[in-house]
């Protein structure tokens, strides 16, 4: 990442923005042959696009997301699961990793189950499919699950997943980040407490300088030691 | 309006030197404060005060429409409640929607669907909500105005803000941002809606009657203001936004990371 690519700006929908010849992308939409953000974000250049990276929104899903998500309803071969976004997502029997037969649904997942999907496809119509047939898809069981703004995830995991791996080895506890900001924090009750309270802190100063440090300082507070 | 329709029309709404009842020039603003993002529950909110209107907007969405029926399977809709407070007026204003506040809400609904890219978000709503707490004249204006920062921060795609703006007659001369004594005794009352970076009109009404030659004065006065109030919006989102942009540069984490 260079300079130039470093310098973020906040952009307002309807800002001019300058392309320098890179490409329209994400966030940004053309009229009359110039480029305009088209939603409230930070201007980035990538890959010979600029996009506009949304400082907040809603969770729309895309193909390949793993999200967490909780049973809403279920029929005789699917269930519907809640997975934060604006659309309902069905998971089909076929997609799940049990052999489920007509009818039977409900002995495997029941009405308020929280899983681990994945985004399988997405159409035009935003008609969404997910699915629990890949590595590490599964029902959760125990734990607790904490919600972030989507658009905070990437802060929860930092990079490289530095910020989700400095909490995971404080606490002890197990964690997951949901692509749809739903976090699962399993472990003992206290080290739950202190691994929520880490998350909500990253959620508040989100935009705090050297957050990295500031919850590991918590953290080290907390526990009296440096990490495992 | 009954009420006042005796009192005798002599109240001088402007003095000799073009002053207004509260000082103003013909062409000035009230005074404005927007603020960006004050709920916590919402998705998006801003909090505006124009003279002495009180407004709060919030913003909610995408997300599913209910009932059903109403889901467009190619757009999303963008539906809005406008609301008095009881307390905003001062006769208590009997609570609930009523002819008035049904016209506001559709009518402000109209105006943000030509921004929204309601085309990206198929089959659900994005729910506007414009809690008027005191109201001053003016207040479909400050709501549309306040509304439209509170999508922004919502992260709704849109095509630009929107500014809305009253102008008006009083005392026979065009007036821009009637206030409620120059509203209630003036000649005519005009709230305009403007997508600022294209001049596009998206709300236009009139209440009373002006010449075609004072529409033109009222139309550029409004056009002027709005240019005004899209910096003051843009201001209000960058002031809750600054922090981050600033802070995510020293981190250099990025926000992809």
């Amino acid at each position: 990442m260079d300079r130039s690519e470093r310098q973020r700006q906040v952009v307002i929908p309807g800002d001019l923005i300058e392309t320098h010849g890179l490409k329209p992308g994400e966030g940004t939409y053309v009229d009359g042959g110039k480029v305009y953000a088209a939603q409230l974000g930070i201007r980035s250049e990538q890959g010979g696009f600029v996009d506009v990276i949304p400082l907040g929104g809603r969770y729309i899903p895309r193909a390949g997301d793993e999200v967490i998500g909780q049973v809403e309803d279920m029929g005789p071969s699917h269930w519907l699961i809640d997975i934060n976004a604006p659309y309902p997502a069905p998971l089909h029997a076929t997609e799940s990793p049990w052999r489920v037969e007509f009818g039977e649904t409900s002995q495997y997942l029941a009405i308020g189950d929280a899983v681990v999907v994945k985004v399988l496809q997405v159409d035009e119509t935003k008609r969404v499919q997910v699915t629990m047939r890949d590595r590490g898809l599964h029902r959760l069981t125990g734990g607790q699950i904490v919600e972030v703004s989507p658009s905070k995830v990437p802060r929860v995991i930092g990079k490289g997943g530095s910020m989700i791996t400095t909490i995971k080895n404080y606490t002890k506890c197990q964690a997951f980040v949901g692509q749809n900001g739903r976090i699962w924090l399993d472990g003992a009750m206290e080290d739950l407490v202190h691994a929520s309270r880490a998350i909500r802190m990253i959620e508040e100063h989100a935009q705090a300088l050297g957050l990295t440090e500031t919850v590991k300082a918590y953290l080290e507070g907390a526990y009296g030691h440096t990490g495992a | 309006m009954e009420d006042i329709e005796h009192i005798p029309k002599e109240i001088q709404l402007v003095d000799a030197n073009g002053r207004r009842l509260d000082g103003r020039a013909l062409d000035e603003l009230r005074p404005i404060k927007i603020e960006a993002g004050v709920l916590k529950r919402a998705d998006g909110s801003a909090y505006m005060e124009w003279g002495g209107n009180r407004v709060l907007a919030a913003v909610y969405g995408p997300r599913e429409a209910h009932p059903r029926h109403l889901q467009n399977p190619s757009r999303a809709l963008v539906q809005c409640r406008y609301n008095m407070a009881p307390f905003s007026v001062s006769d208590r204003k009997r609570p609930g929607p009523d002819r008035r506040s049904v016209e506001i809400s559709k009518v402000t609904s109209e105006a943000f669907s030509a921004v929204v890219f309601t085309e990206y978000f198929p089959r659900t709503s994005v729910d506007v909500f414009i809690e008027v707490l005191q109201a001053d004249a003016g207040t479909r204006c400050a709501g549309i105005t306040a509304a439209s920062v509170a999508l922004a921060d919502a992260g709704i795609p849109m095509r630009d803000l929107v500014v809305a703006c009253a102008s008006g007659k009083i005392a026979g001369q065009v007036a821009l941002d009637l206030n409620k004594e120059e509203d209630n005794f003036g000649d005519a009352d005009c709230p305009v809606a403007i997508v600022p970076r294209t001049g596009e009109i998206v709300l236009l009404q009139m209440d009373g009657h002006l010449t075609e030659d004072e529409f033109d004065r009222a139309m550029r006065l409004s056009m002027d203001a709005g240019k005004r109030l899209y910096e003051m919006q843009k201001d209000a989102l960058r002031r809750r936004y600054a922090v981050s942009a600033l802070d995510q540069e020293a981190l250099g984490a990025g926000v992809t990371a």
